[in-house]
């Protein structure tokens, strides 16, 4: 059953000893298909080390437990405690704020950047190059770049006083939360350009050349051809701008640790933050499991959104 | 159709080009300086004596190490993805049965477990196989949440395949197995090196699972490298960036070798 003996152009019959392998359907003469045993090693192992560790959550939820002594179950503990935090309730706010506002920053730059990106032109094509170049940063390395570019000693707003004032962005929540969002878009639009880029490119010529035998100029065309066609990219892409928004870790961790105070602590920090500095992995998973039951809610209307379960073809949607 | 030239579209790139390019000119002017140049004469200055010390520094300071740590992880993910999601995507389109189509909605709802949600149960997981600083507690949740995206990916790719090719691999009275590897496995090459880069991509700059996951020094990978130099020794910035620039420097190889494949990979869900 190796690679080399099954991929050997052989004419002697496999069928009865792969047969016996990988029970296939087989009906009379019709099309030997794959049976379920392909399907198993990926389903098994991906129950093992992501759904399991989701439903613990679930469980843990209902836990105390430090890290080192064996957990004990203490009921809705972690919940009674949990709507009664306001630094919680807070860092939902944060996290549903955070997303939006890069969702509202980033979709019109994304749009306008790939519907440029798309035109045929030389230069175009070399900027884009650059353009791309943030989605090879991990986001670690990116947000320790922003880190030290608007350090308040030695970056780039001690020497542009009359642009950022006292030049502190981290001391205070607002511009706190501003970096963030430039940081986010810094990081993400390009991505987002690149999913643009491709959709303009699939819209038939044929529309803008009847539009310019009709007379519309430019930005016409831009309003009632391009966006029109963009639609199922956009909902797509802003998707993923929500569910990406809502699981931002990395860059709070470097950039603000949530403060000041815990002005910038999202969903998802504030869980790092209890289970692993403070050691309350029961609370933590209450917080987690929060988060997930928002990123199911999301993920259900991405499926009923885009039909992607239904989808035989790829060229559908998209 | 001859147009004239679109001076706002072309401002607007040039401001974007800033916005991109200047930190990046910043990250690379401030690494060929030494640190008190770079306290002096502020970010924005182009370095007046060039050293390469700062990249030397790094490599001595263990960097070289966290490289290996990585590369080792990325091959290994790479490998459980290849091994994994070629069967899983021919079972997925092929088999059509109950099962396999309810196999599918799981990865796709798998698509929306964020990783940072299951940390908590998968420190203790790993913790109690005995797993916890060790690669392969790094190794195995990353490669397990690379495999939505890369089942969505394939699966897209393989149901492009015409059904009439399977029908004449059947007349030949080709099983399964050697319509998998005759057939679907060259015909689906480039969702396979789509595959390979997003999970090589999601391995390299992986952060959050060896933050929870190591601890020791002989296990960092440098995601978790260049976090801890930040924190410890932050105010060396050249030194800092230097191993930024380190971290990126296989991706830009690829991306300047392999630019469509990489773009392919980077876009995963979202691209075809």
């Amino acid at each position: 059953m190796t690679t080399t003996d099954s991929s050997r152009v052989g004419k002697r019959r496999p069928a009865l000893r792969a047969g016996a392998r990988w029970p296939g359907r087989r009906s009379g003469a019709s099309v030997a298909r794959p049976g379920f045993a392909w399907a198993a090693p990926a389903t098994l192992f991906f129950t093992l080390f992501a759904v399991l560790p989701l439903i613990m959550v679930a469980v843990l939820s209902f836990a105390e437990w430090d890290g080192v002594d064996a957990l004990s179950f203490t009921g809705v503990d972690n919940w009674k405690t949990l709507v009664h935090d306001h630094v919680m309730l807070q860092s939902i706010w944060l996290t549903l704020l955070t997303t939006v506002l890069g969702v509202v920053v980033q979709t019109p730059l994304s749009i306008l950047l790939g519907v440029w990106a798309a035109g045929k032109q030389r230069n175009r094509a070399v900027l884009s190059a650059i353009y791309f170049v943030p989605l090879l940063l991990s986001a670690t390395a990116i947000s320790i770049l922003w880190r030290a570019l608007l350090d308040p000693n030695f970056g780039v707003p001690s020497q542009a006083r009359w642009l950022f004032g006292d030049g502190n962005l981290f001391g205070h929540q607002s511009t706190a939360i501003g970096v963030l969002i430039f940081v986010g878009a810094w990081q993400y639009t390009p991505f987002h350009t690149l999913i643009y880029q491709g959709a303009t490119r699939a819209i038939p010529q044929v529309l803008y050349q009847a539009a310019a035998i009709d007379g519309a100029g430019r930005i016409r065309q831009f309003w009632s051809i391009t966006l029109p066609q963009l639609r199922t990219t956009m909902v797509t892409s802003m998707i993923l701008m929500v569910v990406g928004g809502m699981t931002v870790f990395d860059t709070v961790l470097i950039l603000t640790q949530g403060g000041p105070g815990t002005d910038t602590t999202t969903t998802p920090y504030y869980s790092y933050v209890k289970g692993f500095k403070d050691f309350q992995f029961g609370y933590a998973s209450a917080i987690a499991l929060i988060l997930v039951v928002i990123a199911t809610i999301i993920s259900l209307v991405i499926v009923k959104f885009s039909g992607y379960d239904k989808m035989r073809s790829s060229s559908e949607g998209l | 159709m001859k147009r004239r030239p679109n001076y706002l579209a072309g401002f607007g790139s040039l401001v974007w080009l800033v916005l991109i390019g200047l930190p990046l000119y910043v990250m690379l002017a401030a690494t060929l300086q030494s640190r008190p140049d770079y306290s002096s004469n502020g970010p924005l200055s182009w370095p007046k004596h060039f050293t390469l010390s700062n990249y030397t520094q790094d490599f001595s300071n263990g960097f070289g190490h966290y490289f290996l740590n990585t590369l080792l992880v990325t091959l290994a993910v790479v490998a459980i993805v290849l091994l994994l999601i070629p069967p899983l995507s021919y079972a997925i389109v092929r088999n059509q049965g109950r099962t396999t189509t309810g196999v599918f909605r799981l990865f796709l709802l798998g698509l929306a477990i964020p990783s940072q949600a299951v940390i908590v149960p998968m420190f203790y997981l790993i913790t109690k196989a005995g797993l916890y600083d060790n690669l392969i507690g790094v190794i195995l949740p990353t490669a397990a949440f690379s495999l939505p995206v890369c089942a969505l990916v394939l699966t897209g790719v393989m149901r492009e395949i015409n059904s009439e090719l399977y029908e004449a691999m059947a007349m030949d009275g080709a099983t399964p197995m050697r319509t998998f590897f005759q057939l679907v496995v060259p015909l689906s090459k480039g969702g396979l090196s789509t595959i390979v880069v997003f999970s090589a991509l999601q391995a390299w700059n992986g952060f959050l699972f060896p933050l929870v996951l190591t601890q020791s020094d002989s296990s960092k990978v440098i995601t978790l490298g260049l976090f801890n130099f930040q924190t410890e020794h932050g105010i060396d910035v050249p030194g800092l960036l230097a191993a930024v620039v380190l971290s990126m420097l296989p991706i830009f190889i690829v991306y300047l070798f392999a630019r469509r494949a990489l773009v392919q990979g980077l876009m995963g869900v979202g691209g075809k």
